[in-house]
């Protein structure tokens, strides 16, 4: 699957495309299949998002996770702050990315 | 410390302004990113893997209480409370909103600070000793020329779109602890006939064709030292590439045109230059360098000093080193605790640091490039309570040089270029090594780790360093021997095959034990691997 991706134009925050909006949580990704173009030139038009891209992923139970481990990162926070990351609370939550 | 005149306060301060503009114009939509990128990168605003990111520049790694305090001021509010001390010697925040950053160069230009040029193909930061104005060893204190350099290549219209990015730094000591011959241009104050002057070498760097720079003119005399840069920075203009971004470096010039010819050209510049009168008026480099004038030391200050506390007598040891001033000491702060991030520091830290040089140092520091802070001018009766107050605030590894003292860069923790993490790696042999006697026992030992070939992370200049590559999607470290970024420059070579992160972690644990049994009397690591040759530690390591 693919799924779209970029950077909150205001916050710099990772945002992933949800098919209507732009979540900072890539368990909401929607896969676009191959015809995103159209949303990306849209979306950053529009300033929902800066220097979006699509990217290869693949669905689990848990949803959506990135192909590639430097958008795995991305996806959660770095892996040396877990306290920086989206699921601080939750010290499992990075057992995905590396 | 040099303090901003009122030219520059209002360049600063106008080019604040013009970011601020530039900002909302980008958030209104009237600029594309496309169009505002450059304009950020201008102003050291990079887009990272997770925020914005905010490079900005601490010139010759010098700063004072009030500076060093408002950099955890903007870690505070504008950050998530911390800060990464570069390898640069600058200071780099990881989660910068793009609204918040016209208030930010704000504050920094209210102390003096700004984020210009630490990005883009211009000339960077100029880079020093950390040890300027206080080593014993020094001929003469570089920071009035690395002030003066910055002055003439901030702005300078010339030299604003380089082909690629220019890296300058200036010593004064045979002993190089400022990585001179790894940059674009290095530059060595002598002495030549009682005069003051400077040798220069051009062409080197690291980034993924590590060079050497060579030796290009032994003496330029000191009042036609900016020339002589001048000189050697319009011939690589002219002819420095830029049809290949990784050709483009001077370091790739002066390889393809031959040291000599390049220094003919540079020569025969320098001579033209000279009829022009370019050279800083006497009155002007007097001005600046009165700026660097020695702090009122105590001239009665005693070397005494009682290292009766175990700990403390450790830390002396490792950490301070002499100054020119009897009854003084330089005082090194490593960020190098065990399992840290090299180089990170809460604001509650930098804040601490700031009240130590304010109470002990003449209210000065210095950012070193192996990321780690330096009080320059302690007085020896203070340094057991400066240690006991950095002890308490987790400040006081003693292990300056050792193998935990270890420079990495940010890594695929948080850079968009990197191939591989550094910091795990730092963080675990952090803790293979933690035992301070084990450390000392090795002795003197760089470890240098990069998380891509652009080598942010030095490896190439590591005794021993770690080059974190991408293979197959998962992260994969080459080890490397060898390296050296002192008055001994050399770069290291890769042993063999990669490993996984525990793997190369156990490769150098192979490499230290085979180096202290083939240690002979004070030999430090890499004197050992040059005797006794890169084909013992391969056969250690791969069998």
């Amino acid at each position: 699957m693919k799924i779209l991706t970029g950077n909150d134009l205001k916050t710099g925050d990772v945002t992933w495309w949800t098919g209507n909006d732009w979540s900072r949580h890539v368990e909401d990704a929607v896969d676009v299949g191959e015809n995103f173009e159209a949303i990306l030139h849209e979306e950053e038009a529009a300033r929902r998002v800066n220097v979006p891209y699509a990217i290869e992923a693949e669905m689990t139970e848990d949803g959506p996770r990135p192909a590639h481990i430097k958008d795995r990162v991305r996806a959660l926070g770095p892996t040396v702050r877990p306290d920086l990351t989206l699921k601080p609370a939750d010290p499992e939550a990075g057992n995905w990315v590396i | 410390m040099y303090q901003y005149d009122k030219y520059d306060q209002q360049m600063v301060d106008t080019r604040v302004a013009e970011f601020r503009d530039q900002v909302e114009r980008r958030l209104a939509g009237e600029l594309t990113e496309d169009q505002f990128k450059p304009l950020r990168l201008m102003n050291g605003l990079y887009l990272q893997l997770h925020a914005y990111m905010l490079r900005v520049a601490i010139p010759y790694g010098t700063l004072n209480s009030k500076q060093m305090r408002m950099l955890g001021h903007i870690a505070r509010k504008y950050d998530r409370d911390y800060g990464h001390f570069t390898t640069r010697q600058n200071i780099q925040y990881n989660w910068i909103k793009l609204e918040d950053a016209p208030d930010i160069l704000a504050d920094l230009a209210s102390v003096e600070m700004h984020a210009i040029q630490t990005s883009g193909n211009c000339i960077r930061n100029i880079s020093s000793d950390q040890y300027a104005g206080a080593a014993a060893d020094e001929i003469a204190d570089p920071r009035p020329w690395a002030e003066i350099l910055r002055q003439w290549s901030s702005f300078h219209p010339e030299f604003s779109y380089l082909p690629r990015k220019f890296k300058i730094a200036v010593i004064a000591s045979d002993e190089d602890r400022a990585a001179m011959r790894l940059h674009d241009i290095g530059i060595q104050l002598v002495h030549k006939d009682g005069e003051l002057g400077a040798k220069f070498y051009v062409g080197g760097g690291m980034g993924r064709t590590p060079m050497i720079a060579p030796e290009i003119r032994d003496f330029v005399p000191a009042d036609e030292l900016i020339s002589y840069a001048e000189a050697c920075l319009r011939v690589y203009n002219r002819y420095g590439r830029r049809d290949n971004k990784y050709k483009a470096r001077i370091k790739i010039l002066v390889h393809e045109l031959g040291k000599e010819e390049y220094t003919r050209q540079v020569e025969e510049e320098f001579a033209h230059m000279k009829t022009l009168g370019l050279n800083p008026p006497v009155e002007e480099l007097a001005r600046i360098a009165e700026y660097f004038a020695d702090p009122a030391f105590d001239i009665n200050a005693s070397d005494d000093l009682d290292l009766s506390d175990p700990d403390f007598n450790l830390w002396v040891d490792q950490n301070t080193v002499a100054h020119k001033q009897p009854g003084y000491a330089i005082a090194t702060i490593s960020l190098k605790p065990k399992s840290g991030i090299p180089g990170d520091a809460s604001s509650a830290q930098i804040d601490l640091m700031a009240d130590l040089a304010e109470q002990y140092s003449f209210d000065e520091m210095r950012v070193t490039h192996s990321q780690n802070i330096v009080l320059p001018h302690v007085k020896k009766s203070d340094l057991y309570a400066l240690w006991q107050k950095l002890d308490e605030a987790g400040l006081a590894p003693a292990n300056l040089d050792l193998i935990t003292d270890s420079i990495a860069c940010p890594g695929l923790d948080y850079c968009s270029l990197a191939n591989a993490r550094s910091i795990p790696l730092a963080q675990k042999i952090s803790e293979r090594f933690a035992d301070l006697g084990r450390q000392r026992e090795l002795g003197e030992l760089k470890l240098k780790i990069s998380g891509c070939i652009n080598a942010c992370g030095h490896h190439h200049a590591g005794h021993i360093g770690i080059l974190g590559v991408d293979r197959k999607g998962t992260e994969n470290y080459q080890l490397l021997l060898g390296g050296s970024a002192a008055e001994d420059t050399s770069l290291a070579k890769i042993t063999g095959p990669g490993f996984d992160e525990d793997g190369v972690i156990d490769a150098i644990e192979t490499v230290t034990d085979l180096y202290l049994k083939e240690r002979q009397e004070d030999e430090r690591f890499i004197d050992t691997y040059r005797r006794v040759g890169m084909a013992a530690f391969k056969e250690a390591i791969y069998g």
